[in-house]
């Protein structure tokens, strides 16, 4: 079979058929000022050598430095049994393979995963996956609105830490649905949600969005916060860090009666970083809400027979049924990433989940104490954190990061132009990766650096 | 296929309504449309309280296969939903005329939209069958 199924003279044809004169003109409702007429740094055809060599010359350029940022991507071990059955051509070229009749295996691979994530939750259940943590709370806060329809607001509170670009992506995403998102103020000292103003919050809101940990590492008081967004009656969105769940209060357990709707970035577990994807986003809601979420959900079931079996449910929901009173218009999930996860999670279990938290969190905790032992440099918040943290400087942090880079070590994200009101500000993160030797080697250079 | 209720009004939707003593409006849909959506597993009502144009959404019932969308058939007010829906959708498919009503409304002036007799919806549904 060919690679490429037209030839010009089939392209002209069909053209020709349509009444369209050239491939161009199918696209003509696309702003001009919105077309790129070339791509600046993509060469002229290569030969397959060529390409590789390019490729090999421009992936060096990344080097392979020690990297202490974290920011929504976490870089843990990936043990290698995990890729080596997911890149299995059965799992790696599958295209949406959903059909009962042929996908069998992927179909119960989807339902492992949606249970592994229910169990961590707490949750009654949790779809195949969205595309990645921040699209999947733009989905979560559309699925609060059509869940919480007594409300009628569809103002979308977020508390102070959750994290700005997926705030960016929600407001894009449902720009066109007139949702309107608002943050709650930051307790500059403890570095978590100023709860002291709450009582007096009297504008209505359809949800209330927790993430946890914050994007600055600190841990937030959930509970306080679930009860009061369900007192106001609204929804409460939890976005969380699926390693952390190893050891923090699972969301279906916050506050009196729970979160309602649990999203978040499922990197961490198993999927490389790979300069920011493909990752996947995990969702998962309560019984009543279970019709409201976006997304596949697989379902097992008895056949004709009476055998097992496992199919997509609930289907109802979903565009080639709804069309455009579907919950999303999201109709597939990030299989590859979902399978590695799977495999991750089941080579780890819950104790080797724990432990990878428990390390990371030690040796942020480790980091933290060396980096603030240096002159210059003081530890921001005062409250509980969760692997990662922020410091401040004693001056501007991007030449700092940059003499650090010189030296092979990425040293956090400098939060002092997202973050103004936060100064000098860094934020670090260590996982289970990061041995002592490692740790150490940064808190030198830092010192080197600073005392200059 | 069931006769149909003279005691009720018909939609071109498949919506049955009847008016109440009481000056509301009760309404379903019809024992065609039950049969052809197949066992019901799922109803979504509006909530009480909630405002109806006609015309406009008020309810999805959902089959295995389908998900229908069920529009008002006057403009008002919900003043009940059927909750008993809630456990057991397929009340509509046994008893559409009856213990499958889906909700009660109190009707605006807006007025009511077409509506069809008993004898109008039979001839519409002859119809439909040719």
């Amino acid at each position: 079979m060919p690679f490429i199924p037209h030839t010009k003279d089939d392209v002209q044809s069909m053209l020709k058929a349509i009444g369209a004169d050239s491939i161009d003109d199918l696209f003509d409702e696309i702003p001009a000022d919105l077309l790129i007429s070339e791509l600046n740094g993509v060469p002229d055809a290569l030969s397959e050598m060529e390409i590789v060599r390019l490729m090999h010359a421009r992936a060096a350029k990344d080097g392979a430095p020690l990297c202490f940022i974290g920011a929504g991507a976490y870089e843990h071990h990936i043990p290698a049994v995990v890729w080596d059955i997911a890149t299995r051509g059965e799992y790696y070229s599958a295209y949406t393979p959903y059909q009962a009749e042929a996908s069998q295996g992927t179909l119960q691979t989807i339902y492992e995963y949606q249970t592994m994530i229910t169990s961590l939750t707490g949750m009654y259940a949790s779809n195949a996956s969205l595309y990645d943590g921040a699209s999947g709370l733009a989905e979560a806060t559309l699925m609060a609105v059509r869940g919480n329809r007594a409300s009628q607001s569809k103002r979308v509170l977020l508390a102070s830490g959750v994290n700005a670009t997926y705030q960016s992506v929600a407001e894009s995403i449902t720009g066109n649905q007139q949702l309107t998102f608002d943050r709650l103020p930051l307790a500059i000292e403890n570095g978590t949600t100023d709860t002291a103003g709450l009582a007096e919050h009297d504008d209505p809101f359809v949800a209330l969005v927790i993430q946890q940990p914050s994007f600055f590492g600190t841990l937030e008081d959930i509970d306080a916060l679930t009860d009061w967004a369900h007192a106001k009656g609204a929804l409460v969105i939890a976005l969380v860090n699926p390693t952390s769940l190893a050891v923090l209060k699972a969301p279906r357990d916050w506050g009196e009666s729970g979160a309602d709707i649990v999203c978040g970035e499922g990197q961490p577990l198993g999927v490389p970083l790979s300069s920011g994807g493909p990752y996947f986003g995990f969702m998962a809601c309560t019984q009543k809400l279970i019709r409201q979420m976006p997304g596949r959900i697989v379902g097992r079931t008895t056949d004709l027979d009476g055998q097992p079996g496992f199919t997509l449910t609930l289907q109802a929901r979903e565009q080639h049924i709804r069309r455009s009173k579907a919950t999303s218009n999201i109709c597939t999930n990030q299989g590859l990433m979902v399978t590695a996860a799977t495999i991750y999670l089941s080579l780890l279990g819950p104790e080797g989940l724990k432990q990878v938290a428990l390390t990371s969190h030690s040796q942020t905790a480790k980091l933290l104490d060396k980096l603030c032992a240096i002159d210059g440099v003081e530890q921001t918040f005062s409250g509980s954190f969760f692997h990662e943290a922020v410091v401040t400087l004693d001056r501007p942090v991007a030449p700092v990061l940059d003499a650090l880079a010189e030296n092979n070590i990425l040293g956090g994200l400098d939060l002092s132009l997202t973050h103004p009101d936060l100064g000098n500000s860094l934020l670090i993160c260590a996982t289970e990766t990061k041995t002592d030797a490692d740790l150490q080697l940064y808190a030198s250079e830092l010192s080197c650096v600073l005392g200059d | 296929m069931s006769e149909l209720p003279g005691d009720l009004e018909y939609t071109k939707d498949h919506e049955w309504l009847r008016k109440e003593e009481d000056g509301s409006v009760t309404v379903g849909i019809t024992d065609y449309a039950q049969a052809a959506l197949g066992d019901l597993v799922y109803v979504e009502l509006p909530e009480v309280e909630q405002e109806l144009e006609v015309g406009g959404d008020m309810a999805v019932v959902e089959s295995v296969k389908a998900a229908s969308d069920v529009y008002a058939p006057v403009s008002g007010v919900v003043l009940a939903i059927n909750e008993e829906l809630a456990d057991d959708s397929e009340k509509i498919n046994a008893d559409p005329y009856g213990d499958g009503w889906i909700v009660r409304i109190q009707p605006g002036d807006d007025g009511v939209g077409e509506l069809m007799t008993p004898d109008e919806y039979q001839v519409f549904l002859d119809e439909l069958e040719d």
